[in-house]
């Protein structure tokens, strides 16, 4: 694997193998994400009463009760944690989401021990180039589920009915992982930090953030990838789960939502739905 | 007979699948299988494939390895002529690496931030430190400090005009007898130093004891074409896609191709302003991407390309009907 990669080249498109086959591999699990079956599940068994709220409480100045109080009322745990779902999840495409959350959990894990031992562990120690590698292709792993992920939520146009932040977050978590890539590379301490420092810098420097992001500057660029990306990236991840949970997921571009009536779509729905 | 969503309930999710039929669902089994499917394809392409780690390029390495190119970007340093000292901000006050179109130029806003003077960091400070009180480099040293600033240039222009015929022998440059003042004798040494690996220390060295800030080595390297030929060797130029290209048979940042792409079609990756030009066209980009639910034609063509029906076929739609054994 450290032999340089063939490189194919069609007019002025070139690509290494390794990343057509990334490229292809994206294509495959896309396509057959939306053509495989999906495993049927069970059906649902009767909705649970919806629970009742608790009558309100006397007004309270505590304001650890005011809290409790507003984030029950907000974010009630069965909307949270729900057991059911539409039938309509029975998708593959549906799993790249959690795919990009299992892929981030083993990133963080990894990147924790790699800080934990120190930048030069991984390149003096088996055991640390074995833990840089799960953390190397669980970036890959990464960035296949999201865009896979993105490329499918576009499909279901799932920022339908009030999930526009749902998708802008899902975008900007995309954005900030990149660039939290492009600073671990930066933080590697090979001859690919090197090149990207002094290739990556013209492009920094061009929009004005190269007088207060260094990218030769090790120390700023590890401080960055290790704490605050990795922070922002978790934190948007966890904001946009908190809006998936709390809107659900968008209903089948085919079947609007009955109150849409008057519309032919409306209609078809309603019959849908009474049948 | 499964349940469908209660359009009576009183939560906003039961509104919404009012009439959808719903299935048995279990998200943390679903998240604990994942960890576990991704685990294992991870743990086995780290165990299978490794990852990459080609070794770093040094000051020393590179003056042994191509000693001419050393010393020809050290005389560019010594001259001020040299990539990083013209290059403007956030280095130098120089101009030719900051990008306008038009009046515009963040760079230039935000001006030159580290203050480097590749004369004396790169080469006259180095060799201060290791001349001593006397000797020939001490001599040297002093000859070019004293002299005129056009006198300097008039050396150094003569001696980089004279190492594209250089030869090497023993390690050592070897140019056409010629006028170049001192600089000869500051070049001997300066390469003499790298080539100890002495100056890979001295480029990071200051006073307070913890350093790791590469910028120095690092600008002074980029400044050089040893460094530029490996990166081509292994396909990492800009031109080359580099930017989504890894050492050895490795995929790189693949996620990186829309902004690649730029740099390949002239007239983007041909202008002197490619950087900022490109950096602008990603960023509208991606905010199009950001705001596509409010982009008309953008947000409707899910709509047009009926790819959705492939993902919710219509039997999904009806009861889910018992569970596959």
């Amino acid at each position: 694997m450290d032999t340089p990669a063939t490189y194919l080249q069609w007019g002025f498109i070139q690509i290494s193998v390794p990343n057509l086959l990334m490229i292809l591999g994206m294509v495959a699990l896309f396509v057959g994400a939306i053509v495989l079956p999906f495993p049927r599940h069970k059906p649902a068994p009767a909705p649970p009463p919806e629970p009742i709220d608790a009558p309100e409480a006397e007004p309270t100045s505590n304001w650890t009760a005011r809290l409790s109080r507003a984030m029950n009322r907000r974010w009630p745990w069965h909307t949270l944690l729900p057991d059911r779902q539409p039938a309509f999840v029975a998708s593959w495409i549906y799993l790249f989401g959690v795919g990009a959350i299992a892929s981030l959990i083993w990133i963080v894990g990894s990147g924790v021990i790699l800080v934990i031992f120190g930048p030069v562990w991984w390149h003096v120690s088996s055991a640390g180039r074995f833990v840089n590698s799960i953390h190397f292709w669980s970036v890959q792993a990464f960035f296949v589920c999201t865009i896979v992920h993105l490329v499918g939520k576009y499909f279901m146009a799932s920022w339908r009915h009030g999930r526009a932040l749902t998708w802008i977050t899902g975008v900007v978590i995309f954005a900030f992982g990149a660039l939290t890539a492009f600073t671990g590379y930066l933080a590697q301490q090979n001859f690919d930090s090197q090149w990207i420092a002094a290739e990556g810098k013209d492009a920094v420097n061009s929009i004005g953030a190269g007088s207060f992001l260094n990218t030769l500057d090790y120390s700023q660029m590890y401080g960055i990838h290790v704490l605050l990306l990795p922070g922002a990236v978790v934190s948007l991840v966890a904001v946009h789960i908190l809006l998936v949970r709390l809107k659900g997921v968008a209903r089948p571009i085919d079947q609007p939502r009955p109150e849409e009536a008057g519309t032919t779509a409306g209609k078809a729905a309603a019959e849908e739905a009474s049948r | 007979m499964s349940a469908r969503a209660s359009g009576s309930g009183t939560s906003d999710q039961g509104r919404y699948y009012a009439g959808i039929p719903m299935m048995s669902y279990d998200l943390v089994k679903e998240l604990v299988l994942a960890v576990v499917v991704i685990g294992l394809i991870v743990l086995g392409a780290a165990f299978a494939m490794s990852s990459p780690d080609e070794p770093p390029v040094t000051i020393q390495s590179w003056a042994q390895a191509d000693p001419v190119d050393f010393v020809t970007t050290a005389t560019a340093e010594l001259a001020g002529t040299s990539e990083s000292a013209t290059y403007g901000a956030p280095y130098t006050d120089g101009t030719d690496g900051v990008q306008w179109i038009g009046p515009f130029s963040p760079q230039a806003f935000f001006g030159n931030a580290l203050h480097l003077d590749t004369a004396h960091q790169f080469v006259l400070d180095p060799l201060t430190v290791v001349a001593g009180d006397s000797g020939e480099l001490h001599d040297a040293l002093a000859a070019y400090g004293a002299a005129s600033a056009d006198q300097q240039s008039a050396w150094t222009s003569a001696y980089s005009h004279a190492l594209a015929d250089a030869t090497v022998s023993g390690g050592a440059v070897t140019v056409a007898a010629g006028d170049y003042g001192p600089v000869p004798v500051l070049m001997s040494n300066e390469l003499a130093l790298a080539r100890s690996g002495n100056l890979d220390g001295l480029l990071l060295g200051n006073s307070r004891f913890y350093q790791t800030n590469y910028s120095a080595p690092l600008l002074f390297m980029a400044d050089g074409e040893y460094l530029s030929s490996l990166a081509e060797d292994q396909h990492l130029a800009g031109d080359q896609w580099g930017m989504m290209n890894e050492t050895g048979s490795y995929p790189g940042q693949v996620w990186l191709l829309p902004v690649s792409f730029w740099y390949q079609i002239s007239p983007f990756g041909t202008a002197p302003n490619a950087d900022l030009v490109i950096m602008l066209i990603v960023g509208g980009l991606l905010l199009v991407l950001t705001f596509v639910p409010f982009i008309p034609i953008l947000r409707d063509i899910p709509r047009w390309i009926p790819i959705h029906r492939l993902i919710w076929r219509r039997s999904a739609l009806r009861d889910p009907g018992p569970q596959r054994k």
